[in-house]
């Protein structure tokens, strides 16, 4: 069970008033808040062992390498990954989705070879791969999608076939909430001989994942969307396909022996983690990771699944409003994202009317362009929740709502 | 009152709502694209000029109540208007929308424009009541080209 106030009162930014209303923060895919503990861990590292990480022999430097090293073993436990040696310090996600884009992918993808994207990857998990196919000549074929917004896995043998080199797939979508069948994926990928890369974003901060189970070859998230810090994010990869990989950039850390004429490169991880890592982010994304454990990922996922549901009904009472809610509408299928539009109101109007209000939302294409496009909207607006969040939150996002349908149609509020 | 009331006031509502000057001219001189790639709103504005003057203008595209209101505001601003009176008004209502906080800027030229003041309090909104004005600006002195907030 979940104690809301208990955890709402962890989140010093969470009694700020916005525009003399209470915060109502509804824009967590975007970015969550951090619980106090992870802010204290930055400050714990810079004023007590702020020191660089390996091979120094003073104290310091011992301190700071163990803290490192224990936060990737916690990054490693809660992703369940064989070894702490196959999570790989980055910036995020997207820098993750690159590193396998130029270090895996321009080795081992060739002219004619196929890369298997869903239509509802967020940019980061897009472009790399437009890059990849375009540098050597192989072809970016995409799932269909279903009118509720979940895949389409009808034609799925004609798209996965022996061409298929890499199969490329959000495990739930910043648009849409939906969650995807990653599993059945990841095994068709395998069966055809695939790689399977799971963009986690949006499903890590929210849901227990175990990479040993989902088998998946690499999984990539970033740490400020389950609590921690910006600049940290985490590359994990089969220890297999990791050891074949080149390094994507090259310098101090990263290397075993250097010569005048060359070098030879230290193990994984290092291999990959060219130059000083993020080293205070990397720990405090560690203490995001022991909050997350506290409250326990399964009890996350059913209280976030109840909002779910609640926010479901609760825009079932403005379809009569002409509202239209993209996505699945059952929360087995969708995570708490509700991405909406209304007619006559633009959804940046709609943006600035509820941020009077005190209510954080986005507006806009949420990086996934082609999608939205697809939808036939510009752009939508998006309130997106996280385990902080309340029922009478949802409420608020209604009125709110319910008041910017009435100010536009008729000027009162 | 709150800070949105102020941002939409019945004036931007009433624009928004029946936007004027809106459509295609049937013969224009000239015509710009405008492109916020932030928010996906775009503008196409259309003018016939008569030797220096503005004879007719007309715009069409899609966006949010600020730029629709705003394009719609810019068209009964500078219709009937010499070019350079025109780039007068443009530079006025960019200044007034760029402002600092308490910095003052002149209003006399502006008429019912200054309604769109209150946007300057809202950074975020700032490119969306300006996009119009920069298709408009580059419709006049360039020429059917494409301009982009970005």
């Amino acid at each position: 069970m979940i104690n809301i106030n208990k955890i709402r009162n962890d989140f010093p930014i969470l009694s700020k008033k916005i525009n003399g209303h209470q915060l109502v923060y509804l824009d967590n895919a975007a970015t969550t808040h951090k619980p106090r503990s992870v802010i204290n861990s930055l400050v714990d590292f810079y004023e007590n062992y702020n020191s660089n990480v390996h091979r120094g022999v003073h104290t310091l430097s011992m301190e700071a390498t163990d803290q490192f090293e224990e936060a990737r073993q916690k990054i490693s436990s809660f992703i369940n990954s064989e070894t702490p040696q196959s999570i790989i310090w980055t910036r995020n996600a997207s820098e993750s989705l690159n590193i396998i884009s130029y270090s895996w992918g321009y080795k081992n993808i060739s002219e004619g070879d196929e890369i298997l994207l869903s239509p509802m990857e967020h940019h980061s998990n897009l472009i790399p791969w437009q890059e990849l196919a375009r540098a050597k000549g192989a072809k970016i074929k995409y799932l269909s999608l279903n009118e509720d917004g979940t895949l389409d896995l009808s034609n799925i043998d004609e798209l996965m076939t022996s061409n298929t080199k890499l199969v490329s797939i959000v495990h739930v979508s910043n648009a849409l909430g939906t969650i995807n069948p990653v599993k059945q994926l990841c095994d068709k990928a395998h069966e055809v001989g695939a790689l399977f890369v799971l963009d986690g974003a949006q499903s890590v901060p929210h849901m227990l994942v175990d990479v040993q189970e989902l088998d998946c070859d690499f999984f990539v998230f970033s740490g400020h969307k389950m609590m921690g810090p910006t600049g940290i994010g985490v590359l994990y990869g089969k220890m297999e396909i990791l050891e074949k990989m080149d390094p994507v950039f090259t310098g101090g850390e990263m290397v075993l022996e250097v010569t005048y004429e060359k070098a030879s490169w230290a193990d994984i991880p290092m291999k990959f983690e060219a130059g000083t890592p993020n080293i205070a982010d990397s720990i405090a994304l560690g203490a995001a990771v022991d909050y997350l454990q506290n409250i326990g990922m399964g009890n996350i996922h059913d209280y976030e699944k109840t909002i779910t549901s609640y926010g479901l009904q609760k825009f079932q009472e403005l379809e009569s409003e002409g509202v239209t809610l993209f996505g699945p509408k059952s929360s087995d299928l969708k995570g708490a994202v509700f991405s909406f539009h209304i007619p006559n109101i633009h959804p940046h109007d709609l943006g600035t009317i509820l941020d009077g209000l005190g209510i954080a939302v986005r507006t806009g294409h949420h990086c996934a362009m082609p999608l939205i496009r697809s939808l036939g909207v510009s752009a939508t607006a998006r309130a997106s929740f996280y385990v902080y969040n309340t029922l009478d939150e949802v409420d608020m996002l209604i009125e709110g709502i319910k008041s910017a349908i009435r100010y536009f149609s008729d000027g009162s509020n | 009152m709150n800070d949105f009331q102020e941002l939409y006031q019945e004036i931007v509502m009433d624009h928004n709502r029946r936007p004027r000057n809106f459509g295609e001219l049937e013969n224009p001189t000239s015509f710009a694209n405008g492109f916020n790639p932030l928010c996906g709103d775009e503008i196409n504005v259309y003018l016939e000029l008569v030797d220096d003057q503005i004879v007719d203008i007309s715009f069409n595209g899609d966006g949010c109540a600020i730029s629709k209101s705003s394009a719609s505001m810019l068209t009964d601003g500078v219709k009937g208007k010499n070019v350079s009176d025109a780039i007068q008004i443009f530079e006025s209502f960019r200044q007034m929308l760029t402002r600092k906080p308490g910095e003052d800027f002149s209003s006399e030229i502006l008429g019912d424009l200054e309604i769109l003041s209150g946007v300057s309090q809202f950074p975020a909104r700032i490119k969306c009541a300006t996009l119009a004005w920069h298709t408009f600006h580059t419709a006049l002195t360039e020429k059917d080209k494409s301009v982009s907030t970005e």
